[in-house]
Parts: structure tokens; C-alpha cells; sequence
């Protein structure tokens, strides 16, 4: 199983969290002393940890890692990949074939790819939505549902047009959109592009 | 979210989840995945919100709330939901299939009941037609096996075929994985899957692929080196792959290769020591993961030759490493290559020592409790070694201020409770006791921590005595004396501790050293006395020992000191459990007696082996030879100083210890021929070891005598028998035997509203075992049990009851469609009265798991004889369907009088449904919406229509076509005359002409449905297509050709769908005056009111809204969205309904068909 999803950037900023498991502070069994905050201060213990360990690998080195200490246990392995200015990590256990991880993560990023034509951070940053709703048709609760491409961008875009046949969220996104962008966000690098993100991986044996 | 904390709007995230449009439910149930959780107390406001979005028409729909189920699913939900997800397993859309058949697995996790009824359709989804279904499957199941594999030994057979013949390689890898996990229970499926996995390693392209068969092909190997000639061949081949792997300049498949080599190691170190300077070599890889790979491989392949040459080269890494993690797991790993086995590789014991002290100058390891256990191990078990170990732990405390440092959580100090504990116990090898002592008690101690003071203190006391001892005999006490006002002047400091064993451990000794004091003043000989106080030898004791202590004869842990409370219950059996058999019978000393005599029995035969064995010289001297662990004790202890000197003076360094082992392997050759003969006389002094048998001179030596740990055991234990298990691990509780046929009590809870669902399996059987026609009274019984379980639930408010009384009656039509799917469902529904053995016999038991729904009794299964009712009819079960509703009602009704009743009446009424008895209570007469197309003397069809919500241009007609000859009816085709405003969907292509072929063929007495999708325009308007079936009719001697033609009606009614409506809504959709009202009268209407609106809402899909005494407001709204509302008030024998719709003609159409319902009866 998938434990989580994470993606952040190479600063740590997280992009997209995905948790398919309710990660408590092992200190913390019991679970009515536990409130949300506590939760989500777990969860951003486990990013940093997740982003120390994986900021500081070299990109040629191995893919794999052995869990962080929060995500626990020794069956537990971080599986990541970097492309330009962000990781992707998945946290699964010993019944995901490491491999097979490592192709859904290449498979995953080609139809974000394909979905918002050349991918880049920022994409991720002003279409969170969409990018989970393409993460759903592919993990779903932890599984992998699918690996096709091809069919994840149909389902992703036979919704996407209901959704427009729906009207959209009326013009909601595109105010948000222009707020955003009136924003002043020093950190948001704004023309990052990773048009090249497919020849990153030519190593990548046929799957 | 996003790391920020937004349970604050969990309630607003459940409304946007319950918007109609799938925009904003899409949203909804997004931020609900993100975060809700297992605490979320909003959550039990969803259920039926996901209830109604699964049982949607609207794939989308569906498929948002699966996925957002998938991932908050808690038990209450999974058990009230578990029957409409395994409904949607054999939904029509594959997107829906799939998902469905992964959240399975969710489900089960957190209602493990479920599994059993739910496995056979999991079962059957293994071979579904679309991939992805099928991968979904064999991801759960792979899911569920990789925690209890022995339960899915029996899907062996399918998900072989499925290996060889499927192509999708996540399919092929999941599968692959899961025979890894059953080969250890089955060996006979090991030597199958040899020959095709070796044959995907030869063809496959796919790394990952590659990977996941060598690994399987070594778990195989594993479940296989037992008794089986040897697979060399598939050894060499896994480790040849693995070798390229290795070598490869991905790091990824590096990792993975050595990863895949250590499963080897296990069980073939042989082939993969061969590879020794390859791994050695990934050892200086760049690549964290990679080194520590390398480092658990090292485990293996070290022996007694290269031990030292490896931890040597571990030791430079320690000294190289950066991050502390990585330095730990060397550290640890260093310890367990040389501890593995009893020590088994150990030449030298000073070694080991000098290692474990170079090891303390780590700074900040985690570890130091794991250097001082080792330690103290090897100075207990290796005696020999004391001396050397004690000399080197008075260095360590002598300098303990290098070890404390400056942090207080440094790890290292632990090492200093290692150290003053050994030099307190051996201290009669100590050089310099006074020295020792006086490092103990420093000022500078009392900074440690308290565990590790307390030894300090007590073990001063030991070593002042073995100071007294030496002092003993000289006239001049003055040293003496010394010594005691040493400990008198420091002691205090440690009385005032603020840990207080280390206080009342001081303030003991301290006094007792003041009363010696003063003897020693009188000039009274005190050491022997003082010395008393510490004899004795300590030994060690296994891990466990204490619980293999057998229970003395004669007690009785379970009997009962006191009289037994009146009433006793067989829960106290539990502790015997505790001790095994055999230790009640036998005495401890028997063990070790049996223990000895094995091992003597072992001996012979081993010295016997040798003895024919070409192979081993006798004379030769080779230190190479591997022997076995319990040989070790029987080897006499070796002169030390011939070999090694004693002393290696200030801190020693290991290094030394490699030239000198060189040095005394040299010497050995010499000295051994010479030792021979003075072995025999050497073992017979030594205690333990009467019984032992002539040495056989081949063992080679080891520079100490080890100790052999089990001696302190009772019996032979492993270090971790049973305990290791996480009581807390979920899958624990999904070990359930998948092969027994199902029982009934293993429905799944029916979808009702909730007291009902809330039925335990437990409660269940009780009713079973009463025969069902008289099982009111356990219904009460069960009413009384479940009360007290659901009290606080029970005290929801009258609103959400009236939101949950609607919720039963919408799920009874809308059931209707879902069950039509499963072909004996459909019976139920037609409501024909065939009886069960006209039950087709295509899919019992997986039947049998998803026939749950209210309506469907259990009865219709024809392989548990169990539950074949004969009396029961079909129509009974109709009329169970309408008693519910009706008893439903009337709860209602007396709500006000019986307010608390109201639950308990309601459970009872459902048992009784599920039960199949007749209530006493005035039945409903039975309902359906199917009405009869067509009959001839060889077929009869029914029908009914049903909007989608998907397009509002929809409509889905199923017919059930029930073969009423004792012929085979086939080719059979359904053909329907279009009109301008309603077609038949044709498949692309197709003609507007042709018929459709009905997908199957009807045995005699069988009856199967089939659904036919019509476009409409406008649904104003009623309409009749004409229409008509031809088919074949084969007997035994002739077939024919026959044909039967059929008017299809389309009502008003079947384009109206049933939509739940909250009554805010509804006040505002009656004041936006956009609605045209008409009304309508119904004269000498005899029926109860509910039974009124039950007929309204059933035959005419619409929902209650709001009902008041004898007055209810009912909404309903049609595929193409206009809204249609109720006002019904009944008084007397007359019924006035007021309606209103913003399209008249539809409106008056409804209306006179709800006329026309109620003239019928």
C-alpha cells in the first residue's frame, strides 16, 4: 500500500500532501488526546523529515530510502524522484514493488504533463484541485487504480467537461487566480518550465 | 490541508459534499479525503450522503464518493456501506468496478466481517473482462494475502493461470509478490512456479518484473532448501541476475540487488560469498541506502577467517561515516556480526573487547546501552576474558570524563554502567581496586544518570571489599582504614540523590561502611565478612527463562483461593495457556538432563560423520572450519597466555589484535598436535561437563571458553516466541478461513436505516438457531440487547428520524434496479410466485454475500440447504418489504406516545423481514413496479422503467423474461418500433431496425432480465411503443421459431426519479412561484395513510418531504429536472392532493396516474 504522497519543492514548500493513513505521534497512542492540530502537526513533521532526507541526496544516486523515523517501521521505504524544481516522494510499504513505484511516479507526472500541457510548479500551485483529482484516478486510498495514461486522462477530462457542461465554480477560480496573481510571492520562482521533464528519465526501462 | 488544520469547517465540507452538482461535490468530497478522519465526529452525518451519491446513476458521482470513501472510511461506515459498495462490484462501468473493488479492501480493514460475504465476488472480479478490474482485484487480494496467506493457499490454481496468461506486467508483479508470500506454506506450489518464473526471467524485458520473479524465485528457494535435492541452476541464475544487477550504474538497481541478495544469504550464503568482493566493494559506494544494503550482506559472509578484516574495515567507515544514522547502524551492525551465533565467529575475545571500547569514543550514538549489554555478555559468559575485560573497564571509568562529555543525553555513558559493574563483580582481577574506586566515586558521578549512579554505588561497595581482603593480612591496617573513610567522605553526596535507588543504595552502604569502621578500629578482621556479602556467581540467564519456569508440582495457578464468585465463567482458563504442556509434566532438572544427553547423542554422531569424512584431516590445524554452536562448550579453554598476551597496555586498538590472531593461528599449528594428548585431562576438570565425550580435535579453538547461554533456560526457546505480533495490527483480525461456504449469520448488514444496521453477526445467530417462523421473542430479545447498545444514537432528533424514515423508502426503489443485476434478485422484485427451486444456479455463493439487500431473505440459495425455506414464496417477500415500510410508519405514528419504544419495535420489525416471518401486524399488500408486458405459453415478460440521472434524455427499461416451457429459449430479440419522440438506444452502427439481441438464453424455469435504454424528448406526455420478441424454441426433438409482440407504456411516472428534498428547500421552491398548481380528489380511499403515501412513493418515486398526522408534503423530480410537489391530506375516507410543477401537462398526466393507482385497489 501507499502510505502518502507528498510533493514539494526543492525549498521544502509542499505542493501537494496526499495521506492515506492517519499518521499519529507514536507518543500520542491514545486517540481522544489527539486533536487535529496535533495531526497536522505530525503531518508536517513528516514532510520536513521526508524533505531533509531527500533534499540532501544527490541526484544520482538511488531512488529509495528507508523510511524516516515518523513514517516508521522497517517496512516502510521512501520512493522519489526529482524533476526540476520538485520531488515527488511516495511513502509505501513492502508490498509495492520499488520498480513499480518508481514508473507510476513517471506515469503520474506524464499525465499532469499531458493534463496541463508542460507541466510546472506553478500549475500545481494554482490548480491543486486538479492535480488531486488526477492523483484520485490514479491512487486511490492507498491502491494504485490505474497505470494506464491514456485512460486517466480520459476519465480526468470526461469529468473536467462535466464540470464545464455544470457551469464551472462560475468564475469563482479565475477571481482567485487574479488575486493570487496580485499577490506579491517573492518565493514563487514564475517561470520555471519543465518542458524536458520526459528526457529526465531516459534510463527507464520499458514497464 | 496542506500541513493547516481545517477541521473547523469539516460541517461546511459535508454540505458542499451534498451539493446536486457534481462540481461542488467533487470539491466536497476532496477536502473531506484530505481530512476527515477515524476522530472526525462529522463523519456519521455522511453516511446516507454517500449512500445516495454511490447508489447514483451518475457514474462520476459515484466514483467521487468511492474516492473519497477510500480514504475516511471508518468501521461505522464500512459497515453500514459494505453492501452498496459490493452492489457496485458488479456495476456496468468498469471506472466503477474497479474502484469499488479497491475500497474493498478499506472495508474489510475496518469491518473485517465482511470479508467473507463479500470474497466470492472479490473472487469472481479476478477474472473480469476489463484489466483494470482485474488488477484491482489482484491488488486487494494481494493486499489481504500478504498479511494471512495461508487463507488465499486456495486462489493459488487461478492466479497461476492468471500468470501465465496475462501480459499486464502491475498484474504480473502483484501476482508474483503474492506467490512469494503463499510459497513458504506450500511447497509443492514452489517447484511449479520454478519453471515459468525462470522462464519470465529469461524472456522479460521489464526490470521490475525481472526483480519481482528473482525475488520469488528465492522465496521459493527458501521454502524449498528444506529436503529438497538442490535448484543450483536457479540459484546460480538469481544470483547471476542479481550480480548484473549490482553492477549496474542504476543505483536503483543496485539497492535492489543487494537487496534481493540478502533474502539468499539466508539460506545459501555459499553462492553469495562468491561475491564477496562485490559487495565489499558497494560498502565505499557513495549512496547511504546502498552502503547499509552492503552492510546487512556483510551479516552473512563473514566467518572466522575474515572476521576481523571485516569489522576492520567497518571500524574505518565509523570513523568516515557523517550523519549519525548512518554511524549507528554501523555500530549496531558491528555488534551483531560478531555477536551473531553465540559469538560464534569470535576468535578472540580481546579483540572483541577492544572493539566494543573503541566503540565508546563515538560521540552521540544512540547505542551505548547496546556496547555495554555486549559487554557485560562477554565478560559474564567468556570467563577467561575477565581479566582483560576488567583491566580495560577501570581504563574506561578512569577516564569516564571523556565519555560523559558535555551533553546529557549522549547515549555513550551507558557503557559506563557496563564498566562499573564488571569491575565491581570480577573485581579480584583488578590491578589497582583502591584506583578503581576512587574513579567511582568522583563528584563528577553524580552528574550521570540515576540507574547508572545506583551501580556505581552498589559495585563500590564490592570493590571496598575486595580492597579489606587485600589488606587483610597486613599488620599495618592503615590502608584499610583509608578506604572506609573514602567511602564515608563521598558517599554522602549520593545519599543526597535525587533517584532513589541511588539514595537508599548509598544511605545502606554508607552505614554499613560507618559499623566497619568502627570494627576496624577495634582492629576486628572484617573482610571476610564484608566479602560474604558479594558471593556468589552470577550466572546468565536466557531472555524468557522466567516464564519456562515450570510450575512446581502440586500448584494450582488456576484453582481458587476463595470460594469461586456464583457465577463463574471459563475465562479464567486463560493463563494456562501460559506454560505448555510438557512443563507441566516434567521437572526443570529433566530438561537439561535430556538437553545433555541429546547433545552427547549429537557428538557421536557428528564425531561419527568426520570420522568417514575424507575431507577433514585430522591433523590439520585450519582455523577455517565452521562447527556448530553447542561444540563450543566442550572445548576446553585454551592457556591464554600461550598464544596472546595477556595485557595490551593503556587503550588498546584493535589492530593489534589482527596481526597477533595472524601470530597465534601461526603458533596454533604448532601447539595444537601438542595439545591433544593434555585435552583430556584438561576437560575432566571442568565442572558442567561430565558427561562430555572425547573432543573432537577437528573443532578449532577459540582463544576462550563461551558460555553457552541456554543452560539457564528451562527449554530450549527462542528469543522472541510469540509476543512480537502488534496486537494493534489490523489485519490481525482478517485471518478468517475464506473457504467455508457462508453462513447465514455472514450477511452483510441490509441497508436500512441505521438501529438495524448496527446488527451484530453475534446477534444474528442467536435468531438463526430459533426456528424463523417463531422468532419474535428472540426479536425482543435482540431488542432488549440492542437498546442498551444504541441508547445514545437513539436520542437523535425527530428530524433526522423523519430524514432516515425517508431515506428506507427511497432505498427500497431504488433497490429495485441494483438487485435486478443478480438474477435471482430479480425474482424478488417481479415478484412472480415461482418458488426457490426455480432459482437459477449460476452464482450461488456469491449470490448468497450480496442478496442482502431488505427484500432479499436468504432463502434463495440452493447450496445451503439451510436457508431453502420451501414456504417461503417470493411474494412473502414482498410482503415483508411492505411490513417494514408499513411498521415504519406507524413507529412514527406513536412516536410521540412511545417515544423510546420507537427503536426497539423497529429492530424487531426488521429482524422479522430478514427473517421471513409474518408479522401479526396488518401486512401491506405486496408492491411492485414491474407490470406485465407480455405472456404467451412460453415466455412472459415484465417490465419497468426508470429514469437516469445521468441524461435527462434516458430512460432504462429492464424486462425480466421468465421461460414459463419445459423448453430452452434462445436467440432471442428484442425489437421496438421507434416513435418521433422515443428510440431504442442501438449499439453504434446498428440500424434503426434491428433488434437487439438479449444477452442470454433461458433454461427452462429461469427467468433473467435485461435492460434496454430508450432516448426520450419530451416527457410530458405518456407514450406506447409498440414492440416485439422473437425467439427460438428448442426442445428435445424440434426447435421454433415463435414471436410474441408487446406494448410498452411509458408513464409519466417512469420519467420522474426519486429525489430526497430537505424541507427548507421545499418551502423555497413553493414560494418561488414559478409552479402551476392542479389538485386532485380521491373518494373512498379505505387505506391507512402511510400505506397511502408508501403506494405514492413507491409506484410514483416520490419522497416524503415533511409529514404531519395526516398530512405530508412529497417532492419528486424528472430526468429533465422539473420539479414535481405533493400536498396529500387524507380525512376520512377522502384523500385531496394539491400539486404543483412547472410543466402543467406533466403534472396532470402524473396526477391522473396516481388516480389511476389508487382506482386499482
Amino acid at each position: 500500500m501507499i502510505k502518502a504522497i507528498l510533493i514539494f519543492n526543492n525549498h521544502g514548500k509542499p505542493r501537494l500532501i496526499r495521506f492515506y493513513q492517519y499518521f499519529l505521534n507514536m507518543q500520542l497512542q491514545i486517540k481522544h488526546l489527539c486533536t487535529n492540530k496535533m495531526a497536522e502537526d505530525m503531518q508536517q513533521q513528516i514532510i520536513r523529515e521526508t524533505f531533509h532526507l531527500v533534499s540532501k541526496r544527490d541526484d544520482n544516486v538511488c531512488n529509495f530510502l528507508e523510511g524516516g523515523s515518523l513514517i516508521g517501521g522497517s517496512d516502510y521505504k521512501l520512493i522519489y524522484r526529482h524533476y526540476a524544481t520538485l520531488y515527488f516522494v511516495f511513502c509505501v510499504d513492502s508490498s509495492e514493488s520499488e520498480l513499480g513505484i518508481l514508473d507510476l511516479i513517471q506515469v503520474f507526472v506524464e499525465t499532469l504533463d499531458k493534463c496541463f500541457e508542460n507541466v510546472c510548479e506553478l500549475d500545481l500551485i494554482f490548480h491543486m484541485d486538479k492535480v488531486h483529482y488526477i492523483l484520485q484516478e490514479v491512487v486511490m486510498g492507498g491502491m494504485v487504480l490505474e497505470t494506464n495514461m491514456n485512460e486517466i486522462v480520459a476519465q480526468v477530462e470526461l469529468q473536467n467537461r462535466m464540470e464545464k457542461s455544470e457551469g464551472g465554480l462560475s468564475g469563482a477560480p479565475a477571481r482567485a487566480v487574479s488575486a493570487v496573481k496580485n499577490m506579491n510571492l517573492p518565493e514563487i520562482p514564475r517561470n520555471i518550465n519543465i518542458g524536458d521533464i520526459n528526457i529526465k528519465v531516459p534510463s527507464l526501462s520499458p514497464f | 490541508m496542506l500541513g493547516y488544520d481545517v477541521s473547523w469547517a469539516a460541517f461546511n465540507i459535508v454540505e458542499v459534499m451534498s451539493s446536486s452538482k457534481f462540481t461542488y461535490k467533487r470539491i466536497g468530497y476532496l477536502a473531506a479525503s484530505q481530512c476527515f478522519h477515524e476522530g472526525t465526529d462529522v463523519i456519521m452525518l455522511t453516511t446516507n450522503q454517500i449512500r445516495k451519491d454511490l447508489s447514483s446513476p451518475h457514474q462520476y458521482d459515484t466514483g467521487v464518493a468511492l474516492t473519497g470513501l477510500s480514504c475516511f472510511v471508518t468501521p461505522d461506515l464500512a459497515r453500514d456501506l459494505a453492501n452498496d459498495i459490493m452492489t457496485l462490484m458488479s456495476h456496468t462501468k468498469p471506472y466503477i468496478r474497479k474502484k469499488a473493488v479497491l475500497i474493498m479492501y478499506k472495508v474489510f480493514l475496518k469491518y473485517p466481517e465482511s470479508l467473507r460475504p463479500a470474497f466470492p465476488r472479490l473472487k469472481e472480479k479476478l477474472e473480469d473482462p476489463d484489466p483494470g478490474v482485474q488488477s484491482a482485484a489482484v491488488n486487494v487480494i494481494c493486499e489481504l494475502a500478504r498479511r494471512n496467506p495461508k487463507n488465499y493457499l486456495s486462489l493459488a490454481p487461478l492466479f497461476f493461470k492468471l500468470m501465465t496468461s496475462s501480459t499486464n506486467n502491475w498484474v504480473l508483479i502483484k501476482i508474483i509478490k503474492l506467490f512469494g508470500a503463499l510459497t513458504p506454506l506450500e511447497p509443492r506450489l514452489g517447484k511449479k512456479l520454478i519453471e515459468p518464473l525462470t522462464n519470465l526471467i529469461h524472456s522479460t524485458s521489464a526490470m521490475s518484473l525481472l526483480y519481482e520473479c528473482v525475488n520469488t524465485v528465492i522465496a521459493v528457494l527458501i521454502s524449498l532448501s528444506s529436503g529438497m535435492p538442490n535448484h543450483s541452476a536457479s540459484i546460480q541464475l538469481c544470483v547471476q541476475k542479481l550480480r548484473i544487477l549490482i553492477e549496474d550504474s542504476d543505483q536503483n538497481l543496485k539497492y535492489l540487488g543487494l537487496l534481493a541478495m540478502s533474502k539468499i544469504l539466508k539460506t545459501h550464503p555459499k553462492s553469495v560469498q562468491s561475491h564477496k568482493d562485490l559487495i565489499l566493494q558497494c560498502l565505499d559506494d557513495k549512496d547511504e541506502s546502498i552502503r547499509l544494503r552492503a552492510l546487512d550482506l556483510l551479516y552473512g559472509m563473514v566467518s572466522k577467517k575474515n572476521l576481523m578484516e571485516i569489522v576492520k574495515k567497518l571500524m574505518l567507515h565509523v570513523d568516515k561515516a557523517e550523519g549519525t544514522t548512518y554511524r549507528d547502524e554501523l555500530l549496531t551492525k558491528i555488534i551483531d556480526i560478531c555477536s551473531q551465533s553465540n559469538y560464534q565467529y569470535i576468535t578472540n575475545f580481546e579483540w572483541y573487547i577492544s572493539i566494543l571500547v573503541e566503540l565508546t569514543r563515538l560521540e552521540g550514538t544512540r547505542h551505548g546501552h547496546l556496547i555495554a549489554s555486549q559487554m557485560l555478555d562477554v565478560a559474564i559468559r567468556v570467563k577467561a576474558i575477565r581479566g582483560f575485560a576488567v583491566a580495560q573497564m577501570a581504563t574506561l571509568l578512569d577516564n569516564a570524563h571523556l565519555l560523559t562529555g558535555n551533553t546529557q543525553r549522549n547515549g555513550i555513558c551507558e557503557v559506563l554502567y557496563a564498566a562499573a559493574w564488571i569491575c565491581g563483580e570480577f573485581s579480584e582481577h583488578l590491578e589497582d581496586p583502591m584506583q578503581t574506586l576512587e574513579a567511582m566515586l568522583r563528584p563528577k558521578v553524580a552528574t550521570l544518570p540515576g540507574h547508572i549512579q545506583a551501580v556505581y554505588v552498589q559495585n563500590a561497595a564490592k570493590l571496598f571489599a575486595t580492597v579489606l581482603r587485600k589488606h587483610e593480612g597486613e599488620t599495618d591496617s592503615q590502608a584499610a582504614q583509608e578506604t572506609s573513610q573514602l567511602l564515608i567522605d563521598r558517599l554522602p553526596l549520593f545519599v543526597q540523590s535525587a533517584n532513589l535507588e541511588v539514595q537508599e543504595r548509598a544511605s545502606c552502604i554508607l552505614q554499613l561502611v560507618k559499623y566497619i569502621q568502627k570494627l576496624q578500629q577495634k582492629n576486628v578482621e572484617v573482610a571476610e565478612e564484608v566479602t560474604a556479602l558479594f558471593a556468589g556467581e552470577l550466572n546468565p540467564v536466557a531472555p524468557k527463562a522466567q516464564k519456562k519456569v515450570p510450575i512446581p508440582e502440586g500448584l494450582d495457578l488456576d484453582a481458587w483461593i476463595n470460594e469461586p464468585p456464583s457465577e463463574s465463567e471459563s475465562e479464567d482458563e486463560k493463563p494456562k495457556a501460559v506454560f505448555t504442556k510438557e512443563e507441566h509434566k516434567h521437572s526443570r532438572s529433566r530438561h537439561t538432563e535430556v538437553d545433555e544427553k541429546e547433545l552427547a547423542r549429537r557428538r557421536e554422531v557428528r564425531k561419527q560423520e568426520q570420522a568417514n569424512n575424507p575431507f577433514y584431516i585430522k591433523a590439520s590445524p585450519s582455523s577455517q572450519k565452521v562447527y556448530d554452536a553447542p561444540g563450543v562448550e566442550h572445548i576446553p579453554v585454551v592457556q591464554i597466555d600461550l598464544s596472546v598476551p595477556l595485557k595490551v597496555p593503556g587503550m588498546p586498538t584493535s589492530d593489534q589484535y589482527l596481526k597477533l590472531e595472524e601470530e597465534r593461528q601461526q603458533k596454533e599449528k604448532a601447539e595444537r598436535k601438542k595439545k591433544e594428548k593434555k585435552k583430556k585431562r584438561e576437560k575432566r576438570g571442568k565442572e558442567r561437563k561430565a558427561d562430555s565425550g572425547p573432543e573432537s580435535e577437528e573443532d578449532i579453538r577459540p582463544a576462550h571458553q563461551v558460555d553457552i547461554v541456554t543452560e539457564e533456560m528451562p527449554e530450549n526457546a527462542l528469543p522472541s516466541d510469540d509476543d512480537d505480533k502488534d496486537p494493534n495490527d489490523p489485519h490481525k483480525a482478517l485471518d478468517i478461513d475464506l473457504d467455508k461456504p457462508l453462513a447465514d449469520s455472514e450477511k452483510l448488514p441490509v441497508r436500512t436505516h441505521r438501529p438495524e444496521v448496527l446488527k451484530s453477526p453475534a446477534e444474528d445467530r442467536v435468531n438463526e438457531s430459533i426456528p424463523q417462523e417463531t422468532n419474535k421473542g428472540s426479536g425482543k430479545e435482540k431488542k432488549e440487547k440492542k437498546k442498551g447498545k444504541e441508547k445514545d444514537r437513539k436520542r437523535s432528533k425527530e428530524e433526522k428520524k423523519k430524514k432516515k424514515h425517508k431515506e428506507v423508502e427511497e432505498e427500497l426503489l431504488e433497490s429495485q434496479p441494483e438487485e435486478a443485476i443478480q438474477s435471482e434478485e430479480t425474482k424478488e422484485a417481479t415478484a412472480p410466485p415461482t418458488s426457490t427451486s426455480t432459482e437459477e444456479e449460476t452464482a450461488p455463493s456469491s449470490a448468497a454475500a450480496v442478496d442482502t439487500s431488505s427484500a432479499a431473505a436468504p432463502e434463495s440459495e440452493p447450496d445451503e440447504p439451510k436457508d431453502a425455506e420451501p414456504e417461503d414464496t417470493k411474494s412473502s417477500k414482498h410482503k415483508k418489504k411492505k411490513q417494514k415500510k408499513e411498521k415504519e410508519e406507524k413507529e412514527k405514528k406513536k412516536k410521540k406516545r412511545h417515544h423510546h419504544h420507537h427503536h426497539h419495535s423497529d429492530a424487531g420489525g426488521e429482524d422479522s423481514v430478514q427473517n421471513g416471518t409474518v408479522e401479526e401486524e396488518e401486512p401491506l399488500p405486496p408492491m411492485s413496479n414491474y407490470s406485465l408486458l407480455a405472456e404467451n405459453s412460453y415466455i412472459k415478460m415484465v417490465y419497468d422503467i426508470q429514469g437516469n440521472h445521468q441524461d435527462e434524455s434516458k430512460v432504462v427499461v429492464s424486462v425480466i423474461f421468465e421461460n414459463k416451457s419445459d423448453s430452452f429459449l434462445k436467440s432471442m430479440e428484442f425489437n421496438v418500433l421507434d416513435s418521433l419522440n422515443s428510440k431504442l438506444q442501438r449499439p453504434e452502427g446498428a440500424g434503426p431496425h434491428d433488434s437487439l439481441t438479449v444477452p442470454f438464453q433461458l433454461p427452462p424455469g429461469v427467468s433473467n432480465e435485461a435492460r434496454f435504454v430508450f432516448s426520450v424528448q419530451s416527457i410530458v406526455m405518456p407514450q406506447k411503443l409498440k414492440g416485439t420478441l422473437t425467439f427460438i424454441v428448442k426442445s428435445d426433438e424440434s426447435s421454433t421459431h415463435e414471436k410474441l409482440d408487446f406494448k410498452l407504456h411509458f408513464t409519466c411516472t417512469s420519467y420522474l426519479i426519486t429525489t430526497p428534498c430537505y424541507s427548507d428547500a421545499y418551502a423555497k421552491l413553493l414560494e418561488s412561484g414559478d409552479l402551476k398548481g392542479s389538485s386532485l380528489r380521491l373518494e373512498g380511499i379505505s387505506m391507512p395513510f402511510h400505506h397511502l403515501l408508501a403506494r405514492i412513493c413507491f409506484h410514483h418515486h416520490f419522497s416524503v418531504v415533511e409529514r404531519i398526522d395526516s398530512c405530508a408534503s412529497m417532492y419528486s423530480r424528472s430526468i429533465q429536472g422539473h420539479h414535481v410537489c405533493l400536498l396529500v391530506k387524507t380525512s376520512d375516507q377522502t384523500v385531496s392532493i394539491d400539486a404543483k410543477c412547472d410543466e402543467p401537462s406533466l403534472l396532470g398526466n402524473v396526477l391522473d396516474e396516481i388516480k389511476q393507482t389508487f382506482s386499482k385497489c
